[in-house]
């Protein structure tokens, strides 16, 4: 089949960018979207001329690395998909499809479809994890966690980190992302201990780099490729409170 | 010079903490004089600079993902290993160093796959204590799954996603000292030489892979983390990313390169399409738990798969090795379907596939139990696909997936340069010729959380901490270097892509240094290898300059790297006279098509020296010595 598309061409953080048209000739249904988008770049790359820069690497929709949004959605029309994974059978010859860079105030572009996400370690830094040394712990059957628990957990842990949720969201909220954190580890008994204060530092960081506040659209959800649940995001709300209400306590008992 | 394996002595369970004991310490107080540089981010690279960081070390740390969390291990799906014993079927340390060392069919150190089988219990527990969210029953307890090349359950498991929650479980912990201070994180930064002062390894020459910058990083000592080179075959279950530029940088700045020839070729991979095919997807092992190989028995069969009586059909897996079945270990497992494929049986367009049918464990178990085991390969294969392998059988074929070779290594992971040390499946220690199953996690995080802590301190002990600064004028002299590459390479501006450059090799690699390998086949590669890498460095075309973000010259650079390796397999190939583990030479083989080691002659770990561009490299071998077990013919009937 052959496909017109429109891609976003930006040279730099300070580019202008713009959309370009492109023709993508004798692509197959077997193709993944990138394999269409690697033909396109080879031929450039024959003329001499730059190819696209987009973000990708395990090609198994597991890394996160790779991001786009096409015709208006991350990660294109299929259900729990990355852009990796969607393959060229869900289209059909003749179509037009605009292919732009993950838009969010707190992802600057770098490049074309290349964008700093950044942003997302910067959160996990300030407080997505258990904090343990290596060495000196238990056995690791010696906590028990009831299988529904741990279920729950994997649930959310399963974000791959892409920022989909992020751009889909009016808000340029991180919210899926950071409660799927915080959820996967309050779950877990060895996450509880310093539960309050992973809740209130993410949350922060998360404000102070630009990403916006939950507005209950659930477009986050819609786009997640993993198919992570937005009930998380309560989950989130209900440790904050926990977490405030644990504060304002702590606060009166020494006063 | 004599290749020292650096053992301890004693007896086989007490040397790892011997020679912890041996070793030297750094008092709490001076470890924050050291700077330690740790290349890569996946399971091994994010455990060492974790565990470093927390020990006190400044540690610098870069990748060239754009995220930690992002490392090649994250693809892994099937599961880890440790001896815990849980389900009381007769596991142990000395079971799990034993399958390991059978699996890698006898070519692997003895004292470091027993440590590596000491240590799988502490992982597990630290990786519980992290979060990871492993598989548990109904009581609460941690669950285990079965892999190939073993007959006990010691495998855990996070769904089909164990590599992705360790690495989130390591990222963690190194996203921790990062907020702490302890570790300067460098994403988007690929390393491009290894700085060598006076002998020692003392910093390396990175390029921001954003603004195109060059610049040297100096330190006491640096851990290469950087995985493995499955990518020279150009399409395999690696990451698009993932190469093998560090560690031959490494190799010829003096690190020798050991058992190059040694790859895995991992049987459960979905089929090519096409020539556009980019890379290959893994079907994780674990699947063959529950799923039954098979082709129709009579050659030219067209039929679909449901057509096919019982009575047809060749479960050629269970058939050939009754005792494992279809869990036999991965090297064996594939050549058993390229010969029924070769035969002219194979499943699927081209006849290059074999059914993996999961009717039996549907019928037995149901889909709702299935869905739960593997639900998430299920999914991704229909992505893929399009097939629902609920009702159909799924189609599967070896493709690369994992390098046992690497940089060699002591026990104490150092390599022929000293301060340089090597972890993970960059290394080539601990997998012989073949690697078991849910083996490769296990590895990367022994290294990283338990192993390198003890041994770097042993040789930042007897240094003078920030020695070598940045401004020395080996540094400057390295980043010269590597900036002449970086023009050369642009500068030829002709008129093929490196994917073609890379297409070609992996072909060659493919037909002949893949899974079986001759004399004349090799001898091929040797001379089709430097012709192909001349046309690359007078033909390949980069747009762009070096400053930015250039996409291309990234990957020609990584191409240019494959293609002096893909002839140091060839010649490592060649050299070894038997069949052993992923390593088959046709002229090497049983009358029943077995694989047939030498032992007399080539029990040993083959270490290449890099000897300039125009010589080829010297030979250096390590002889194995087994004290604690027989060597046996590896046998899974």
């Amino acid at each position: 089949m052959n496909l017109n598309l429109y891609i976003w061409r930006q040279k730099g953080p300070d580019d202008q960018g713009r959309l370009v048209r492109y023709e993508a000739r004798d692509i197959t249904t077997e193709m993944s979207f990138l394999e269409m988008l690697d033909v396109v770049n080879e031929q450039l790359v024959k003329n001499a001329e730059e190819p696209i820069a987009f973000d990708h690497d395990c090609r198994e929709g597991i890394c996160g690395t790779c991001a786009q949004v096409i015709n208006g959605v991350p990660h294109g029309p299929r259900e729990k998909t990355t852009v990796c994974q969607l393959h060229m059978r869900h289209f059909s010859d003749g179509d037009s499809i605009y292919i732009e860079p993950l838009r969010a105030r707190a992802f600057p572009v770098i490049k074309d479809l290349v964008v700093d996400r950044g942003a997302l370690d910067r959160i996990i830094q300030s407080g997505g994890y258990i904090s343990v040394h290596t060495g000196g712990v238990p056995d690791a059957n010696t906590v028990l966690i009831p299988k529904d628990d741990a279920e729950a957990a994997m649930d959310a842990a399963e974000c791959i980190g892409c920022g989909a949720c992020a751009a889909a969201c009016p808000n340029g909220s991180a919210m899926l992302f950071t409660a799927s954190k915080v959820a996967h580890l309050a779950l877990l008994p060895q996450g509880r201990v310093d539960a309050a204060r992973r809740v209130c530092m993410m949350t922060e960081t998360m404000r102070e780099e630009g990403f916006g506040n939950c507005g209950n659209h659930y477009e986050c959800q819609a786009v997640c490729p993993k198919g992570i649940k937005v009930h998380f995001i309560a989950k989130l709300n209900r440790e904050f409170i926990k977490a405030q209400a644990k504060h304002l306590s702590g606060k009166s008992k020494k006063t | 010079m004599t290749l020292e394996g650096k053992v301890p002595a004693g007896p086989l369970a007490e040397k790892w903490d011997r020679r912890q004991q041996e070793m030297k310490l750094i008092s709490p107080a001076n470890k924050g004089k050291f700077t330690i540089l740790v290349v890569g981010t996946g399971l091994a690279g994010a455990s060492a600079a974790a565990t470093l960081g927390e020990l006190g070390y400044r540690v610098e740390a870069f990748c060239f993902q754009d995220s930690p969390r992002r490392g090649h291990s994250i693809e892994a799906q099937g599961g880890i290993n440790a001896a815990k014993n849980y389900p009381n079927d007769g596991d142990s340390i000395f079971r799990l160093f034993y399958d390991t060392i059978k699996g890698g069919d006898f070519r692997s150190r003895e004292a470091n796959v027993y440590r590596l089988a000491m240590l799988s219990n502490a992982i597990i527990d630290q990786c519980v204590a992290q979060g990871v969210p492993f598989a548990r029953d109904y009581a609460g307890y941690l669950d285990n799954r079965s892999f190939g090349g073993a007959q006990v359950s010691r495998t855990f498991y996070a769904r089909g996603q164990t590599g992705q929650q360790l690495l989130l479980g390591a990222y963690g912990a190194l996203s921790r000292q990062v907020g702490a201070g302890t570790v300067r994180l460098h994403p988007r930064s690929e390393m491009l030489d290894l700085v060598g002062v006076e002998g020692e390894a003392k910093g390396i020459i990175v390029r921001d892979l954003v603004t195109g910058h060059i610049t040297p990083y100096a330190g006491d000592a640096v851990c290469l983390c950087t995985g493995g080179y499955a990518n020279v075959y150009y399409l395999s279950t690696n990451a698009m990313g993932s190469n093998v530029t560090a560690a031959y940088r490494a190799y010829k700045r003096g690190a020798f390169f050991a058992n190059a020839c040694f790859m895995q070729i991992h049987p459960t991979c979905i089929p090519a399409s096409g020539d556009h095919q980019s890379k290959l997807t893994l079907m994780s092992e674990s699947l063959r738990n529950d799923g039954r190989v098979w082709v129709p028995k009579t050659k030219g069969d067209r039929r679909n798969p449901a057509e096919i009586p019982e009575a047809e059909r060749d479960y050629f897996l269970e058939r050939r090795y009754p005792g494992f079945g279809n869990l036999a270990p991965r090297d064996i497992a594939s050549r058993a379907a390229k010969k029924v494929c070769d035969e002219g049986r194979g499943a699927g367009p081209g006849g290059r596939g074999v059914y993996l049918d999961f009717a039996d464990a549907l019928g037995l178990l149901g889909e709702e139990n299935i869905r739960g085991r593997y639900g998430n390969l299920f999914e991704m294969y229909e992505k893929i696909t399009g097939e629902n392998a609920y009702r159909q059988p799924m189609r599967i074929y070896p493709a690369p997936h994992y390098s046992m070779g690497g940089l060699w290594v002591d026990y104490n992971l150092e390599s022929t340069i000293p301060g340089l040390f090597v972890l993970g499946e960059a290394n080539f220690s601990d997998h012989g010729a073949n690697r078991l199953g849910a083996s490769a996690l296990m590895q990367g995080l022994a290294d990283g959380y338990f192993i390198i802590p003890r041994t770097i301190a042993h040789y930042l002990a007897q240094t003078t901490p920030g020695r070598v600064k940045a401004d020395h004028p080996d540094f400057r002299k390295c980043g010269e270097e590597v900036n002449i590459q970086i023009n050369s390479l642009l500068s030829v501006k002709g008129r093929k892509t490196a994917t073609e450059f890379h297409r070609e090799l992996g072909k060659i690699m493919w037909d002949l240094v893949g899974m079986e390998r001759n004399e004349d086949g090799l001898r091929k590669a040797l001379r089709l290898i430097p012709e192909l890498r001349n046309e690359f460095w007078e033909n390949v075309s980069i747009p762009g300059s070096g400053t930015g973000l250039n996409q291309e010259l990234e990957k020609a650079g990584r191409v240019a790297d494959f293609l002096e390796l893909g002839e140091l397999m060839a010649l490592d190939a060649l050299h070894r006279e038997e069949s052993c583990g992923g390593h088959f030479r046709s002229e090497h083989q049983m009358p029943d098509g077995e694989a047939c080691r030498d032992d007399a002659s080539c029990c040993y770990v083959a270490a290449w020296q890099f000897r300039g561009d125009d010589r080829e490299p010297e030979l250096h071998k390590e002889p194995l010595s087994f004290e604690n077990i027989e060597l046996s013919e590896r046998c899974y009937k």
